[in-house]
Order: structure tokens, then sequence, then C-alpha cells
């Protein structure tokens, strides 16, 4: 009786130990399902998903004009102080004067990439990009300006 | 094309011999040289061998967790072991402060020089034999027991709670699994009748033993794969090392080229257990025969005898590095209960087993 | 301190090892000092605080919208689960009604989470015993469920997807059939896991009977989750408080009785089925309709306490909000799984071996971010 729970104990171990070495093996010997992606051989065909939160961007059209306002919304909704816009009052051809931004001043090493100043902007402005490689060697590079040098608030755009 | 294939690892090494004898008269010096030859072609052997052994790790590991495993320093990755190498050279030897600085740094040279001293009497080729002593089995057992002497000197010397740790957990567990490391051996020194490794391998002229000593032989196998896979200390009986409970175990003070020793003794320590396994159980370097199938023995003895040797060593390392990437780790008492209730009793019957075998005829 | 002072050994020839800050085994910065015998645990006295970083006060600042981003940092593998326990305190505060179709989305992802963070735990498991290749398989599995997450959240892990009223946007129109296949493609790998981990002998020897802790003791250590369940402690979240409308869903509360670190992992095996099985019965039923309810501009919480919890995949999160009227919270504080979890650790590993240490550390599951919040 001993001895038949004795072999029998060895034999179940047994069986469960080969029944693992049976699936490593298929994954060694089927290549098919190697999951690894080739990072930076596939940029060219990587594609990240549309919602995909990678930095904030502001869209220019080709007449180098963009949507803010400087409302200064987006800045009140960032929880870490990611976003400072520094406004101007710029002279309207009817003479009257009107904000508008100078800088707006984007840190991208403070951004969590939780999408509230997105939500909050009135104007849609600013957009959640895709780009994802933002390693640099010097954080000063991460503070970034996202108004184009010379760009203009779009018509019609209040 | 029978010219090409006689030119083989044996008649190279009588060419040497003859060419020795002529040009250089004293007997001893010729045998002087002819060690310092042998050590260096050993050398120049074991260093290749322990990339290949490395890259063939990596890719195993890779391919069994389905992903691709080193593929960026040279073709196919091939190179990423020398460039580790070199990154070992250049590193900095640390010594801590507290530790026993002569054993320390004797430590890894003793692990390493065991391990090459096992390669001796393994015959790798036809009549191609470092040294052919006539009671190799035994001085394979005894030499490699002194491993165990090289990491209980690294775990005490460092210094280090999880070194000692280390080093304790793998002396109870080496010198638990030599016994049935070496009663697994005597089964099939019984049946060759003889110590000497050249005269096992003949033995196995008309079958390997694992075919002709039916079941025991088998049995004798398994354990010995077992057995020898906890006395090299590779998973799942790491518990010297085991990296997740003891960061290193006994080599976690060591870094630069005295961690790539430790590293080095682990391969070649691979290498060996498997070239001694392929020796006793699947006949060396001798070819497949299949009985009267006199075409199909024909070509099998075409294959040059070293490639038979080095595919069987490859098979069964194969098999280690498997164990390796499929198992969980053992714990220390199990590690020992394994040794004691299961693996050392089946192997004790199994030798009288075998020895009735033996004395009766039963085997082919 | 000096060199052989208590720090090294005791006067009772007690070893003292310090595991971690840095170990491999301690998945983050936990600090265990442990008193060995030989290789035996005499006493565990853990440290905490490595990884601080006063999320809490930080919320306080914080407008009732901005300071749910923060709790996708604390246990970090439920991420989305502590957004939606932030975002139902809070519109429990503001008694707003949440559209069917914003709850239905939020246990779907909850699930998702529950169900991505149990395989992490699986194959962290396997590497803790000392099998590495689980965790590839385990990875495997995740990714396409993190996939799913990137489609439609927009990020992997800090999701940051609940908002009070609903969820910040729709579910994006590929949703239904990518969650379609990752639920095949898990279903069919279930019986690989039990072939390398579950079945094996190796690993059933290092858990059965290792790290035991009654149903007494885990009621009186505030386990909850899987820890407490594998000791037959009824304490699921889901049935006994249901939030979101669990209450519609019909799935079991797994119970194992062994107490042991087996019976933790069979609790969270059988859970990773019975999240497979929920999200069966949600997929084809997203109800039509609003993904959030409207909500004012700035949200102000009426003056009093408001406490919500939700089932993570580590057990019971609190979330407890005192409310001054004013436009950020008064006070918060979290009552968070792990910490109550990691406080039995002692109760269970006192008297095994080290290896078996690293087998009860990784069958509670912790997530240290979440100890230290």
């Amino acid at each position: 009786m001993f001895l038949k729970e004795y072999f029998g104990s060895i034999y179940r171990s047994a069986r469960s130990l080969l029944k693992g070495m049976k699936l490593t093996g298929y994954y060694f010997t089927h290549p098919k399902e190697i999951q690894t992606e080739e990072y930076p051989d596939n940029r060219a065909t990587l594609t990240m998903f549309d919602r995909f939160k990678g930095e904030v961007t502001m869209p220019h059209n080709e007449n180098n004009e963009h949507r803010c306002t400087g409302c200064q919304a987006c800045e009140i909704a960032c929880p870490n102080g990611t976003i400072k816009i520094i406004t101007k009052q710029e002279l309207q051809p009817d003479g009257k004067k009107k904000k508008a931004i100078d800088t707006f001043v984007y840190h991208l090493e403070l951004c969590t990439m939780c999408n509230m100043c997105v939500l909050a902007c009135p104007s849609d402005a600013i957009v959640m990009g895709q780009s994802f490689e933002h390693s640099v060697y010097d954080k000063r590079q991460l503070k970034k300006v996202l108004n184009q040098p010379g760009s203009k608030i779009m018509e019609g755009v209040e | 094309m029978k010219l090409i294939l006689d030119i083989s690892f044996s008649s190279f090494a009588t060419g040497i011999h003859q060419w020795l004898v002529g040009a250089v008269h004293s007997e001893g010096l010729v045998k002087v040289i002819e060690m310092v030859i042998a050590g260096l072609a050993l050398l120049v052997f074991l260093v290749p061998l322990c990339f290949i052994l490395g890259y063939m790790e990596r890719k195993v590991a890779a391919f069994i967790q389905v992903r691709l495993g080193p593929n960026r320093v040279g073709p196919k990755g091939t190179l990423q072991i020398v460039a580790d190498t070199i990154k070992l050279l250049f590193k900095e030897g640390l010594t801590p402060n507290a530790s026993d600085k002569f054993l320390f740094n004797l430590a890894p040279m003793i692990v390493v020089v065991t391990s090459m001293l096992v390669m001796a009497p393994i015959a790798f080729a036809k009549n191609f034999q470092i040294w052919d002593i006539s009671i190799g089995v035994l001085y394979v057992s005894s030499i490699s027991s002194i491993a165990v002497i090289g990491i209980l000197m690294a775990g005490w010397s460092s210094n280090n709670k999880y070194s000692l740790l280390g080093a304790m957990r793998s002396g109870a567990q080496i010198v638990s699994y030599e016994l049935s490391v070496g009663l697994s051996l005597i089964s099939i020194v019984i049946l060759a009748g003889s110590l000497r490794m050249s005269d096992i391998v003949m033995s196995q002229e008309n079958g390997w033993w694992i075919f002709k000593g039916h079941i025991p032989v088998l049995i004798s196998f398994v354990i010995f794969l077992i057995a020898s896979t906890a006395e090299i200390n590779r998973a799942p009986f790491d518990l010297a090392e085991a990296e997740q409970e003891l960061t290193a175990g006994f080599h976690t003070e060591y870094s630069g080229m005295k961690f790539a020793m430790f590293l080095l003794a682990e391969y070649i320590n691979l290498f060996v257990v498997s070239a001694i396994a392929a020796t006793l159980f699947l006949g060396g370097w001798m070819p497949f025969h299949i009985g009267h199938w006199h075409t199909f023995n024909f070509v099998m003895d075409y294959i040059p005898s070293s490639v038979w040797f080095l595919g069987k060593t490859f098979a069964i390392i194969f098999i280690i590095m498997q164990f390796r990437w499929t198992f969980p780790r053992l714990r220390v008492d199990q590690l020992l209960t394994l040794e004691w209730k299961y693996l050392l009793p089946v192997s004790m019957v199994n030798v009288i087993l075998v020895t009735v075998m033996a004395i009766m005829g039963w085997h082919f | 301190m000096s060199l052989l002072g208590e720090d090294i050994v005791t006067e009772d020839g007690e070893f003292v090892i310090n595991i971690g800050p840095q170990h491999p085994s301690t998945h983050g910065v936990l600090h265990l000092k442990v008193w060995l015998d030989g290789e035996t645990i005499k006493r565990i006295q853990p440290h905490l605080g490595y990884i601080h970083r006063s999320i809490e006060k930080m919320s306080e600042s914080l407008s009732y919208r901005n300071f749910i981003y923060a709790t996708s940092r604390m246990d970090y593998l439920s991420a989305h689960i502590n957004n939606q326990a932030c975002a139902l305190c809070v519109e429990k505060g503001l008694q707003v009604e949440v559209p069917e179709r914003a709850k239905a989305i939020r246990i779907l992802m909850a699930e998702l989470t529950r169900l991505s963070s149990h395989q992490l735990w699986w194959g962290c498991t396997g590497l803790d015993l000392g099998a590495v290749t689980p965790f590839f398989y385990a990875f495997r599995e995740r990714e396409s469920i993190m996939a799913i997450m990137e489609e439609t959240c927009g990020a992997r892990l800090t999701q940051n997807y609940c908002v009070p009223g609903g969820v910040m946007y729709d579910i994006h129109p590929n949703f239904r059939n990518r969650v379609k296949d990752t639920l095949k493609q898990i279903r069919s790998k279930f019986n690989e896991y039990e072939e390398i981990l579950t079945g094996n002998v190796i690993f059933e020897q290092r858990t059965k009977g290792v790290g035991y802790i009654s149903a007494e003791d885990a009621i009186s250590f505030g386990c909850t989750g899987p820890t407490a369940r594998g000791s037959g402690v009824s304490c699921d979240v889901r049935k006994l408080f249901p939030y979101d409308g669990y209450e519609k869903l019909q799935f079991k509360e797994i119970l194992e009785q062994g107490g042991d670190c087996y019976a933790r992992y069979m609790v969270r095996m059988a859970e990773m089925k019975q999240s497979v099985f929920i999200i069966e019965q949600l997929i084809d039923n997203i109800p039509e309709g609003e993904f959030q309810a409207k909500t004012k501009m700035v949200l102000k919480l009426p003056k009093g306490e408001f406490y919500q919890r939700v089932e993570t995949a580590r057990g019971e999160l609190g979330v407890y909000i005192v409310s001054d009227g004013a436009a950020s919270p008064y006070r918060i504080k979290y009552r968070s799984p792990n910490f109550s979890n990691l406080s039995a650790l002692e109760r269970m590993a006192t008297g095994t071996k080290i290896g078996d240490l690293v087998a009860i550390m990784s069958t509670i599951d912790l997530v240290i971010p979440d100890v230290d919040r």
C-alpha cells in the first residue's frame, strides 16, 4: 500500500512536469508564436491608436493660424501646472484691443497626459498628439512653446 | 571522400605526437610539450564553447518565452556574448572591504579549475582523449565534488548574509546529490565492467546502454539528469543563486571578471555533465546502429565521431536548458526530500537490479 | 550602529537580513527586516514609506475633477478601478445620476483591468517561484488588454478614463470586436496556465500549506480581496455593496477554505474566469445613450462626509471625502487594500522558510505604491 502511494506520487509528479515541458517544447518548435515587436526597426509601420495620449499639441492650419484665444481654461484645468499662457493685447484692424496669446508654454516634463486641458478647452485649440518619443538628454528641451512663431488666431474663433 | 573523413581528431593527435617524437629526442620533454598543447587546446576549445552555450541558452529561453532573444549585435545576435564578455572584462572587479580578500579572489579560480579538470577523461572523438585514465568515472565524480569548496569559499569570504545563505544551501545540495550521481554512474560501470571511459564507450559498440540496459538504465539516466542538474546548480535547483530569494546567492558580491569566472564555470559544468551523460548512456562518439540494417549502419559510420559526440551532448544540454525555463524552483527542504526520499532509494534499488541484470547477462 | 551590532546578529543568534528596498521579489521599494534562524523566519518587520508621494494631501489642493488622475498612481495595476472609486464618491456627493451606458463601460473597463492585473500577478508568481517563462505567457495576453485600453482610453496603464458623471469619452467603434478577440484568446490560454504552473508538482509543493492565515486572523488584520477570500472570508464589495450596476450581473464570489498560498492562487485563477464571464455578459448589451451626465463646470460638493468602496484587483479600496462646501476636498483618505494585506504578512510568514516568504509575498499580490500612497 505504501509502495503504491510512493510510486503513484512519482508517476503523478513526472506527468505534471512532462506536461509543462510539452508546452515549452511546443513554443520552442513554433517560432510563429513569437510576439516580439522589433521597436526601433518597425518605426515605419508602427501606427499608434488615434486616441493615444502622447503630448499636447496645438494644430495650425496652412496659413499658420491656430484656434487659441488665450482664455487660460486649460491652465486652470491642469492639475500639475503644466501649461503657462502669456497673453498680450493686440490691436485689431477696427481699432479695438483684443486679448491674444503671446506664448503658449507647455512643460512636457510635468505632464501626466490626463487629458483635462483638452476637455477644458472651449475652442478646441489643443489636442493630444500621438508622438511618444520624448527622450532628451537635457530636461530644458522638454519645455515647449506650442504656438508657432508669427502665428495668428483663426478667423471667427471667439 | 574516404580520405577526407579519415583525417579525424585522432589522426591529427597522433600526427603531432609522431612529429614531436621525431623533433625532440627526450621522452620527458615530449610529454611536457604535449601537456601544454593539450591545455592550450582545451582553453581554445572552452572559450568558444562557452560563447556558443551562452548564445544557445539565450535563444532557447527566448523561443520558449515567445520572444526573439538577442538580435542586435552581429548577425542574429551571435556576437552578443562577445560584447558581454568585453563588458565584463572592462568592469571593475570589486572586492568588498570586509571580505576575506585571499579566499574571495581564490574562489572563482577553484570553481573554474575544477570544472576544467573534469574535462580530462572525456572522449571527444574516436581515440581522442586528453587522458585515458583507468579510473575515469571515479575521477570525474571525485573531482567534480571539489567545486562545492569553491562555492562555500565564495559565500563565506564575501561576508554577505545572502552569499552565506546561498553557499550553505549549495553545500547541503551538492553533498546530497553526489550520492545519486555516483549511484547512477555505478550502474553503467557495473554493466560495462570498467571505470575507463574508453572501455565504457567501446562496450556500447553494438548498442548504447540506454537501449541495451532496459528500464533500469533508463531510470538511472533520468536520475543522473536530475541529480546532475542539481549538482551544477541550475534551475530548478538553483537554490544557491535563487535570484528571487537571495538576489544572486553566493556570487552576490562578485563583479567583472571574477563574476565571469563563475559564469564560465557554470557553462563548462553544463557541458561536462552532458558529455558524461552522453558518454555513459548514449554511447559517446559511437554512431547509432540498428541491428542488421547494414546500409543504414554504413551511412551512420560516415558521420564523424566528433559530430556524434557533440550532437548527443548538445541534445542533453538542450534538455537541461528546457528544465531551467519550464520549472519553478524547489524549496531547500523539498530539495533534500527529493534526494533522500526519492532519488536515493530508487537509485539504490536500481543498482541492485542492474547488478542482477549484469550477472545474469540479461542485457543485449 | 556598530558593525557587529543588533542589525547583524541578535543575542539569540538570530540572523538579521534586510530584504529590500532593492530586491527582485518585493515588487517595488518595500523593505522587510527579517530575523532568521537558519533559513526559518522568526520575525518580519515591514518598513514603509520609500515611495510615499503624499497623494492624499496633494488631492486636497486639487479640484474634484482633477484629483482623480493621481489615484491612477496608487495601485497602478487597478488604475481604472481607483479612478472609478473616486468618481463614484464625487457623484455620491453631487447626487448625479450616471447614465446606464457609462455604468456599463465602467464595469467593462474595470473587469478588463482586473483581468490584466491578475494576469500580471500570475506571471509574477511564476517568476517569484523561479519559473521565468509564465511571466512572458502572461504578458502576451495582457498586451491585448492593454491594446484595448490604449484604443479607447488613450493610455495603457494610467488611463484617467473615469470622470465625475460618467466616462471621459465614448468607447472606440472598434472596441467590441477587439474585446471579443481578446476574450477568445484568453479563454484558449487558460489551459496553458494550468499546464505550466497550476498542475506543476513543484508549484503545488511550494504553495500548498504555505503561508496559512485563518479566517479570524484575516478579518482582524483587515485583509480584503483574494487574500481574505482564500481564507473563506466573504468580502467581495461587488456582491456585498454593489455599485455601477454590478447587482444586475451574474457572477460568483470565489471562496476557498485553504487559507494558504495555493488557496489564494486558486481564488485569483477563478476570478479571472469570472471576469471573462462578466465581460461576456455585458459586451453585447452596452445600453445606448449618453456616456456622461451633464455636470457643472466647477464641481462643489455639499458640506459633509462621503464614503465609497469598490473592489480593486487586490481588495477593498475605500475613498473617504470630507467636504466643507468648497471646490476642492477638505480632506481625502484612501483605505488601500495593500496596506492592510501587508499587515498580515508577519502572521503568514513566521515560521516558514525564506523561499516561502517570496511565495507568500507574491500571493498577497502587493503593489507597494498603494501601500505608501
